[in-house]
């Protein structure tokens, strides 16, 4: 029997100021299950990533944890508009995102080729009109290659 | 080269962080993108930018970014400049546009941290 540690956050859709909150506060969460820095800086960028690109392409949804001994997964899902192209919206560079938002800093299409980047294993559900599931994995140990 | 050394070259104002003037920053970031800051990983880095929100400090935190430089005369709000102390993070108001700022760092011995991404 492995431990387990379960998080939930539900993630606003109305206010861009405090996108991020769930981020932040799964960082404190990951430095309390003494995970390495490294890691919980890997898994805190996709996270953050994941959960901006709900409030600013979706209407927010809920980011659900789950850390054990070897993995920290991330589940966010959203009731959004889906992804019409999946292939396209890996490409780095590739937004749909307004001018309004990248006023704000985002919109540079670089949100889901970070959290590939960052991740080990990464998992698009998408169904137009219905919403999005993004599963993520980092491993708290580095594979040995 | 030391966050009080950053402030000296950019004749920067301190709005928090005096404790941590005697750290070392070993790289630096300039952009206004926060997701192209995200896809650059180093060690004790500076990261200077235009863009003035909570996101930024939020960015910084999860990249353990010790240092952020408002550049342009940009001036955060209390509320912004807060949520940096609490996190341990010093911030820095320069007047200088963003390529002298980069420019004058990267002469005073900061770079961008050892070679780049290639994304194509
Ligand atoms: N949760 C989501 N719901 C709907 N569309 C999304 C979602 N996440 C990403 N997308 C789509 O994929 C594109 C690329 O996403 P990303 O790489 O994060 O770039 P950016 O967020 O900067 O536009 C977005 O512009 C958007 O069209
Ligand atoms: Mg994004």
């Amino acid at each position: 029997m492995t431990n387990s540690t379960e998080l939930l956050y539900v993630i606003s859709g109305e206010d861009f100021a405090s996108a991020g909150e769930a981020s932040t506060s799964f960082k404190n969460e990951l430095k309390k299950l003494n995970v390495s820095p490294e890691v919980i800086r890997r898994a805190s960028i996709a996270m953050y990533e994941g959960e901006i690109n709900m409030v600013i392409h979706a209407y927010g949804g809920t980011a659900r944890v789950t850390v054990d001994d070897k993995d920290i997964k991330i589940v966010l899902a959203d009731n959004g508009p889906g992804i019409e192209d999946v292939e396209k919206a890996m490409q780095a560079g590739y937004s749909t995102a307004t001018d309004g938002i990248r006023d704000l800093g985002f919109g540079a299409g670089m949100g889901l080729p970070n959290m590939k980047k960052y991740s080990d294993e990464m998992t698009i559900e998408t169904h137009e009109g219905e919403g999005t599931t993004v599963t993520m994995i980092v491993h708290r140990e580095p594979e040995v290659s | 080269m030391t966050i009080r050394e950053v402030q000296t070259i950019l004749d920067a104002r301190l709005l928090t962080g005096e404790d941590s003037l005697d750290k070392e920053v070993l790289s630096a970031c300039g952009s206004d993108m926060m997701s192209d800051v995200l896809a650059f990983v180093k060690d004790q880095a500076v990261l200077l930018t235009g863009l003035c929100n909570a996101q930024v400090i939020r960015t910084a935190q999860m990249m353990d970014i010790l240092c952020v430089v408002f550049v342009r005369g940009k001036n955060p709000t209390e509320e912004i400049i807060q949520m940096a102390a609490e996190s341990g993070i010093t911030v820095l108001g320069t007047d200088h546009r963003m390529f002298s700022a980069c420019g004058m760092l990267w002469e005073g011995g900061l770079n961008g941290g050892a070679g780049y991404d290639k994304f194509h």
